[in-house]
C-alpha cells in the first residue's frame, strides 16, 4: 500500500511537472500572429493533406511573390511554398529534405538570392524557419548548420530555455492563441494587398568578392542531387525585387550553373515585360516586394511555363483536389477582400 | 565550461550518472578523468601547469617522508650510540634536508604562479619607471595565458607540502590520488582552497547511491544558480553601466554602484561556493562552508572571518603564524621591547605579518595596483579598529549599548557599507579613478537624479529592480532562517507537497527569471579571474 502511495506521488509529480513546463513553453513562445507572422508560415505545411505538383522554397522573395492559389485557378497546379524570412540556402536544402519525406513534386522552385549568404546571419530568422519545423533528422541537421556561436542546440529542443525571459513581454496574443493558431499564408504565400510604388533601389555596394561561398554552393549542389535523386525538375529563379541587389556577377554565376547542369534559369529582374510587373503598383513595399497584384501576375506568368516547359498537369476537376482547393480559393479571397476592405477604411 | 553553461550540465549529469553505475572502489578514478576532462576544457595546453605542480608537489613530499624515515629509523638503530645532543643535532640537519626540499617546492611551483599572473604586472610597473626617468627603452609584454585555477590549486598544494613538512598527517603515496586533490573539478574555479586531511576522508572511498545526501546536493546547487543567475547575473548590467563610465556615473550613483556591487559579488561569489558544495555533496564528497553569512557581521575581523573562510585560513595557518615567530621576527620583537617599550614591542611582529598578508592577499585576488591597495585598505581598518577596541568597549559600557537590537543593526550596516567602499578599488579601472569616485560620492549631491529615472538609465528595467527586490529578500529570509540551522533540513521535515513546491518554485524561478541564453552575456564568476 505504502508502495503504491509512492508510485502514485512521484508519478503526480512528474506530470505536474511536464505539463507545467510545457504548458509555459507554449506560453512564452512567440506566436508569430501579430505584426511579424513569418515565424508561423514553415509549420502550416503539416495541415496539408495532398500532394503537391511544384514546391517553391526559398525566403521572402517566393513566399511575398509567387501565389500558389493563382497558379490553381490559372493553371490547376497544386503547390505549395516552403520559405520563412532570410531563409538560408541550407535550411531550404533540409527542408525540401524534409518535404519529400511527405511527398514528392515534380518540379521544384528555388529562389538563388540565398547563395549571398555562406554564413548564419541573425538568430530571429533561424527561429522563425526552425521553430516552425517538426522533429525529424532535417531539422537536427538544419539547426547545426544554422546555429550562431552563441546558441545553443538545447535551446532548439527545449524552446522555453530560448524564450523563458519572454514573460515580461506577454500580450493578449499569447494567451489567445495559445492553444490554435489563425492561418496565415495561402499554402505558404503571404498576402500583402497595399501598394508603396517604388523609386529605384539604392546604388548597388561595390563587393570585395562576388563569388558566392563554398558552402552555398554546396547547398546548391545537394539540393539538385536531391531532385536528380528524386526525378524532380529543378528551376532556379530570381524574384523581380529590386533590392536587396542582385549582381551581375551573381547572375552570371547562376547562368554557367545553370547551362552546366542544364536547369532553367529564371530571372524575373530582366523580364518586367513578360510579366507585366509594374513596380508602381504591384509591390508594397518600393520593390522589395510583391504585392498580391504583383504576384498574381508574376505566377500567372511563371505558371504558364510550368505548364509549357515542363507539362505540369492540370488537376481542376479531380473531386480530391477540387474540394480542397475550393476552399483554399474562397479562404484567398475572403481574406483579399478584407485586406483591400481594411486598406480602403485606413485610406 | 562555464558552471552556468548547458555543457557543464551536460557534463554533471553523464558524471553523476556514470559515478554510481561503475563499481564503488573506480569513482575516484572516475573523477580524477572528469576533472582533468574538464580542465583540458580550458585548453589542453594548460594540463602541463597542473600535471608539474602535481608531480612536484608529489615528488618534494615523498622526499620529505623519505627523510622523516630515515630519520626515525637511524635513531632507532642508534638509540644507544648517539647523545641526545647528536640526536638533536641529527634532527636538525635531517630537517633541513626536508626544509630544503620544501623550499624548492615551494620556489617552483609560486615561480610558475608569478610568471602566470604576476610577469606583465611586474614589466608595467618596470615601464612605468622607465618613463618615469625619462627613458625610451620599453619591455616587451609577453603574452601568457592564465591557466584554469592556478592561484587555488597551486595555494592548495602548498598548503599540502607544508602539512606534510610539518608531519601533520602522511604523504599520500597514490599519485592519482593526488593529483585528483589538485584537480578536483568543482573547485577549480572558484575554490574553496580545501585541506588534504578534509577533503582526503570523502574524496577517495566509496559511495553509495544515498537518495537523501544527494537530493541535498542537488537542492544546493539549484540554490547556487538561483543566487548566480537571478540576482549576480540581473545586477550585472548596472554594475558594470556605472562603473565603467566614471565620468558620467558620479554622485549618488557610486554609492548605488557600491551597494550592488557589494550585492553582485556576494549573489556570485556564494552562489559559486553553493554549487560547488552541492556538486560534491552529490558525489559524496564533502567540501568546506567558505561563508558563514558573512554580511551579518558586526565588525571587518568578523567579516573576514565569515567571507572566504578557507583563504583566510590559508593565510593565517601559513602565512601569519610561521612570520610572526619565525627567527628575524622574534628578534626583532625582541629589540623592539628593549627600545620601545613593552606595548610596541608586542604588536610589531603582529602587524608586520597582518600587512604582510594583507599585501599577499591583495595580490593574490589579482595583478594590479587596485587590489594591492584593496588589500591594504583592509589591513589598515582592522589595525586601527583593533587598536580602538578598548575605546569601543568604553564607548558601549558608557552607553549602555552592548547587545541592543538597534545598535547590532548599525554594527552590521556599518560593517557592510565599510566593506563595500573598500571593495569599489575592484570595481574602478585604476586606484587614482576608485578615489576620485570615492570623493565624488561624499562630495556630489545628485540624489534627485535617482528620483527622476536615474535608476532605469543603467542598463536594468523596473522588472530587474523587481526581482532583484523579491531575490534579495529571499536571500536574506534564507539567511535568516539559516542561523538556527540547516535551511534543507527545515525543509525536508515539512510535508512532500511543501517540499516540492519550495524547490520546484525554485527551479522555476531559475528558470523564467534567470539572466542566461540569447540576450545575455554569459558572465563568469567573478572569483574565475582568481
Amino acid at each position: 500500500m505504502i508502495k503504491q502511495k509512492k508510485i502514485v506521488g512521484i508519478t503526480s509529480i512528474l506530470l505536474a511537472v511536464i505539463i507545467s513546463l510545457w504548458f509555459l513553453q507554449r506560453l512564452l513562445m512567440p506566436k508569430y500572429m501579430g505584426q511579424v507572422v513569418e515565424g508561423a508560415l514553415i509549420a502550416e505545411y503539416y495541415q496539408e493533406t495532398t500532394n503537391h505538383d511544384v514546391i517553391f522554397i526559398g525566403d521572402c522573395e517566393v513566399y511575398e511573390n509567387f501565389s500558389p492559389i493563382t497558379l490553381w485557378e490559372k493553371y490547376g497546379i497544386t503547390s505549395y511554398i516552403r520559405g520563412s524570412a532570410q531563409q538560408l540556402i541550407w535550411q531550404s536544402y533540409y527542408l525540401l529534405e524534409e518535404t519529400l519525406q511527405y511527398e514528392k513534386p515534380d518540379i521544384v522552385v528555388f529562389n538563388v538570392l540565398a547563395m549571398q549568404y555562406n554564413e548564419p546571419q541573425k538568430e530571429a530568422y533561424n527561429r522563425m524557419t526552425l521553430d516552425g519545423m517538426k522533429w525529424s533528422l532535417s531539422k537536427v541537421k538544419s539547426i547545426q548548420e544554422s546555429m550562431l556561436e552563441e546558441e545553443s542546440f538545447i535551446e532548439y529542443f527545449f524552446p522555453l530555455l530560448r524564450y523563458h525571459s519572454r514573460w515580461s513581454e506577454l500580450t493578449v496574443e499569447d494567451w489567445n492563441y495559445l492553444w490554435k493558431k489563425d492561418i496565415i499564408s495561402h499554402n505558404g504565400y503571404y498576402m500583402r494587398v497595399d501598394v508603396k510604388a517604388s523609386v529605384g533601389a539604392p546604388p548597388a555596394k561595390k563587393l570585395a568578392n562576388y563569388e558566392f561561398g563554398s558552402r552555398a554552393y554546396y547547398y546548391l549542389d545537394q539540393i539538385r542531387i536531391l531532385c536528380e535523386q528524386n526525378q524532380i525538375a529543378l528551376v532556379l529563379v530570381k524574384a523581380p525585387s529590386i533590392y536587396p541587389h542582385w549582381y551581375k556577377e551573381w547572375d552570371m554565376q547562376i547562368e554557367t550553373y545553370a547551362e552546366k547542369y542544364g536547369l532553367l534559369y529564371l530571372n524575373f529582374l530582366e523580364m518586367f515585360e513578360e510579366t507585366g510587373i509594374d513596380l508602381s503598383v504591384d509591390t508594397y513595399d518600393g520593390g522589395l516586394h510583391l504585392n498580391l497584384f504583383g504576384a498574381e501576375k508574376l505566377s500567372e506568368y511563371f505558371g504558364k511555363i510550368l505548364v509549357e516547359e515542363y507539362g505540369v498537369f492540370d488537376h481542376r476537376g479531380e473531386e480530391i483536389y477540387d474540394t480542397i482547393w475550393e476552399e483554399k480559393v474562397s479562404f484567398y479571397k475572403k481574406k483579399k477582400e478584407e485586406k483591400l476592405a481594411e486598406l480602403t477604411e485606413n485610406k | 565550461m562555464l558552471f552556468t553553461s548547458y555543457e557543464f550540465l551536460g557534463f554533471l549529469f553523464l558524471l553523476f550518472l556514470l559515478y554510481y553505475i561503475i563499481p564503488k572502489r573506480y569513482q575516484w578514478i572516475c573523477l580524477l578523468c572528469a576533472s582533468y576532462l574538464f580542465y583540458a576544457f580550458s585548453g589542453i595546453k594548460y594540463l602541463g601547469y597542473i600535471v608539474s605542480t602535481t608531480c612536484s608537489t608529489y615528488l618534494v613530499c615523498y622526499k620529505m617522508e623519505k627523510i622523516g624515515e630515515e630519520q626515525k629509523n637511524y635513531i632507532r638503530l642508534n638509540k644507544e650510540r648517539l647523545t641526545r645532543e647528536e640526536k638533536k643535532s641529527y634532527k636538525i640537519y635531517m630537517k633541513k634536508k626536508q626544509w630544503n626540499w620544501l623550499l624548492f617546492g615551494l620556489i617552483f611551483n609560486f615561480s610558475i604562479l608569478a610568471v602566470c599572473k604576476y610577469v606583465n604586472f611586474s614589466i608595467s610597473n618596470i615601464n612605468n619607471v622607465l618613463q618615469l626617468i625619462k627613458s625610451n627603452s620599453r619591455l616587451p609584454f609577453l603574452s601568457i595565458a592564465l591557466p584554469l585555477g592556478i592561484s587555488y590549486y597551486t595555494f592548495q598544494m602548498m598548503g599540502y607540502a607544508i602539512d606534510i613538512y610539518r608531519g601533520k598527517y602522511p604523504a599520500e603515496r597514490n599519485l592519482g590520488k593526488l593529483a585528483l586533490f589538485a584537480s578536483f573539478f568543482p573547485q577549480l574555479m572558484q575554490g574553496p582552497i580545501s585541506r588534504f586531511d578534509d577533503l582526503s576522508k570523502t574524496m577517495f572511498s566509496a559511495h553509495s547511491f544515498d537518495r537523501k545526501r544527494i537530493f541535498f546536493g542537488l537542492q544546493r546547487i539549484l540554490w547556487g544558480f538561483f543566487k548566480k543567475l537571478v540576482i549576480a547575473d540581473r545586477i550585472l548590467p548596472a554594475v558594470t553601466t556605472i562603473t565603467h563610465n566614471p565620468e558620467n556615473y558620479q554622485g549618488v550613483y557610486v554609492f548605488i554602484g557600491m551597494l550592488f556591487y557589494a550585492l553582485e559579488l556576494y549573489a556570485d561569489f556564494t552562489g559559486g561556493i553553493d554549487m560547488v558544495i552541492g556538486i560534491g555533496e552529490v558525489l559524496g564528497v564533502q567540501v568546506k562552508e567558505n561563508f558563514n553569512r558573512p554580511y551579518f557581521s558586526k565588525s571587518i575581523k568578523e567579516y573576514w572571518n565569515r567571507w572566504h573562510i578557507s583563504l583566510g585560513a590559508w593565510f593565517t595557518e601559513y602565512i601569519f603564524y610561521p612570520v610572526s615567530v619565525c627567527q628575524p621576527m622574534l628578534k626583532l620583537s625582541k629589540f623592539s621591547r628593549n627600545h620601545f617599550g613593552e606595548a610596541i614591542g608586542k604588536r610589531i611582529p603582529v602587524y608586520l605579518a597582518t600587512i604582510l598578508v594583507w599585501l599577499i592577499t591583495g595580490i593574490w585576488h589579482g595583478a594590479a595596483w587596485n587590489f594591492v591597495v584593496w588589500g591594504l585598505m583592509n589591513c589598515l581598518v582592522l589595525l586601527i579598529s583593533q587598536e580602538l577596541q578598548p575605546c569601543y568597549r568604553w564607548f558601549h559600557r558608557k552607553f549602555h549599548l552592548e547587545g541592543k537590537w538597534g545598535f547590532r543593526l548599525f554594527q552590521v550596516v556599518r560593517t557592510v557599507l565599510l566593506m563595500s567602499s573598500i571593495r569599489m578599488f575592484d570595481c574602478y579601472r585604476d586606484v587614482s579613478t576608485t578615489f576620485r569616485m570615492f570623493f565624488s560620492m561624499l562630495t556630489k549631491y545628485n540624489f534627485m537624479e535617482l528620483l527622476n529615472g536615474g535608476m532605469l538609465k543603467l542598463g536594468i528595467s523596473a522588472i530587474d529592480y523587481g526581482i532583484l527586490f523579491i531575490g534579495m529578500i529571499i536571500l536574506i529570509g534564507v539567511s535568516f532562517i539559516g542561523r538556527s540551522g540547516s535551511v534543507r533540513e527545515k525543509i525536508a521535515k515539512k510535508p512532500i507537497i511543501v517540499q516540492f513546491l519550495i524547490w520546484y518554485g525554485l527551479f522555476l524561478a531559475v528558470l523564467l527569471f534567470g539572466a542566461y541564453g540569447e540576450g545575455y552575456d554569459a558572465s563568469q564568476f567573478i572569483y574565475n579571474q582568481f
